[in-house]
């Protein structure tokens, strides 16, 4: 293989990492029941992929070719360690899984297992967080401590924390069964909503690093919605879009806070208004009320008007500027 | 999987009719949870004030009255279950009647092995 396509190849690899390392993550954690295990194993998978793609093209289906790898890995390496520990140590036989354990249905409902999982109310709100981070969003600890400033190492014991309670205590690997899932999803929400915030009401001083949490609160907010369509998931999506289109608005050069009345309308995000106005009609048209969706409701005036309106109240910030202002149609009006 | 469920309150906070209907509704509970295998054993605790403390120090023993520590809440009884994870287990820690009026902590149990079968 030329030079050419072998940098092709290594090119697709990157693509397959940065597209899909998450979803074979959160199969390999259902395949081997450990997170430790499942990361090592992604590893592997993405090491063989570099060593064998350029021999033997790109799979048909990366995917996975990627689950499939990781977890024989996985079950060789658990073999040759148990050999090595004591033969008769009785170590338990990996159970074969079937073959359409990675079908893509499969693989979107281990992404789902993967976010409630981390969110579990018995973990520590920061632990929730910092795994999300983690294990849904790919963050390295490094980067999640920066984001947070706070220490690498702190960060990396709240994790190694939380992993150890999900293995000790058995918080299982699933979606919750109907009858709970308002008040899971709810501790899910609240993660997502507080990477967000960490990202958006930063200081400009650190907005680089900042700005890409809010950057994944949004994705992780689109990929709920996309596997959970309950309305106050749709609700938190369209209350993150409305306030993050504000932001380069929301602070001068100088980084100093620019109050909403002030703001240069013109540098708001419109396409990330109309996506959240489509979602607010969306999550209003359920007629179902939660926090999230009054929340919104009661900033989704903003960033509707192209002008300021004159002063009704007294101004000490974006929220009562907006909570006095009444509410109008969009541009049209 | 085993978990003990370790239920705490403010033991002066009950009155005495709370207490029989507390012990009604555990008992229906543990009979429901019996039924579905998850049982092991339950019993409530007498008052920290019948509590006795023991320390062996230096080879020598050391006998005082009351609990480890004095603390708002009070270890009152307990729930030992098999449950598959700690879902199932939460599902019946919120059915124990005290957890409306104290907590209910839910520990999962170690199995060591060497020791005497049930």
């Amino acid at each position: 293989m030329s030079e050419d396509a072998a940098l092709r190849v290594r090119e697709t690899v990157d693509a397959v990492y940065r597209s899909d390392s998450r979803r074979v993550l959160a199969t390999l954690i259902r395949l081997l029941g450990d997170f430790d295990l499942a990361e090592e194993a992604l590893h592997d998978a993405f090491r063989a992929a570099v060593e064998q793609w350029p021999r033997d093209g790109v799979p048909a289906n990366p995917r996975a070719w990627l689950i499939s790898a990781g977890r024989f890995k996985a079950i060789d390496g658990l073999r040759r360690r148990a050999r090595l520990d004591a033969l008769d140590d009785g170590a338990e036989p990996v159970e074969p899984a079937t073959e359409d354990a990675w079908d893509d249905e499969g693989v979107e409902d281990d992404r789902l297992r993967l976010i409630f999982t981390c969110c579990h109310p018995a973990l520590p709100p920061e632990a929730q967080v910092a795994l999300t981070l983690r294990e849904v969003c790919g963050l390295t600890t490094e980067e999640i401590a920066r984001a947070f400033l706070s220490a690498a190492p702190t960060l990396a014991q709240r994790i190694v924390r939380a992993k150890a309670k999900i293995r000790d205590a058995r918080i299982p690997y699933q979606v919750p069964s109907v009858a709970d899932l308002p008040d899971r999803l709810d501790s899910v929400l609240r993660v997502v909503y507080l990477v967000f915030n960490e990202g958006y009401s930063a200081s400009s001083g650190t907005s680089l690093t900042r700005h890409d949490l809010s950057g994944e609160a949004i994705r992780l907010g689109r990929l709920l919605i996309e596997l959970v369509p309950e309305p106050e998931a749709v609700g938190l999506l369209a209350l993150m879009l409305l306030q993050e289109s504000r932001r380069t608005a929301r602070s001068s050069p100088a980084g100093e806070l620019v109050l909403l009345a002030d703001q240069d309308r013109s540098l708001w995000n419109r396409d990330q208004i109309a996506e959240g106005l489509a979602l607010v009609e969306r999550a209003l048209s359920s007629r179902q009320f939660g926090p999230t969706r009054s929340r919104r409701r009661s900033r989704r005036c903003t960033p509707r008007r192209p002008t300021p309106l004159p002063r009704t109240g007294p101004r000490s910030s974006d929220f009562t500027t907006c909570w006095h202002a009444p509410i109008r149609r969009p541009w049209s009006s | 999987m085993k978990y003990m469920l370790l239920i705490y309150l403010d033991e002066l906070a009950l009155s005495e009719t709370e207490r029989e209907e507390c012990y009604v509704e555990s008992t229906q509970l543990a009979q429901e949870i019996k039924a579905s295998g998850q049982y092991l054993a339950a019993h409530p605790l007498h008052p920290t004030s019948t509590a006795t403390s023991v320390r062996v120090r230096g080879g020598k023993r050391f006998v005082t009255d009351g609990p480890f520590a004095e603390t708002r809440e009070q270890l009152g009884g307990y729930f030992l279950i098999d449950a598959r994870d700690l879902d199932e287990a939460i599902g019946i820690a919120v059915r124990i009647p005290m957890a409306r009026k104290g907590s209910v902590e839910i520990r999962p149990v170690i199995e060591i092995a060497g020791l005497p079968a049930d």
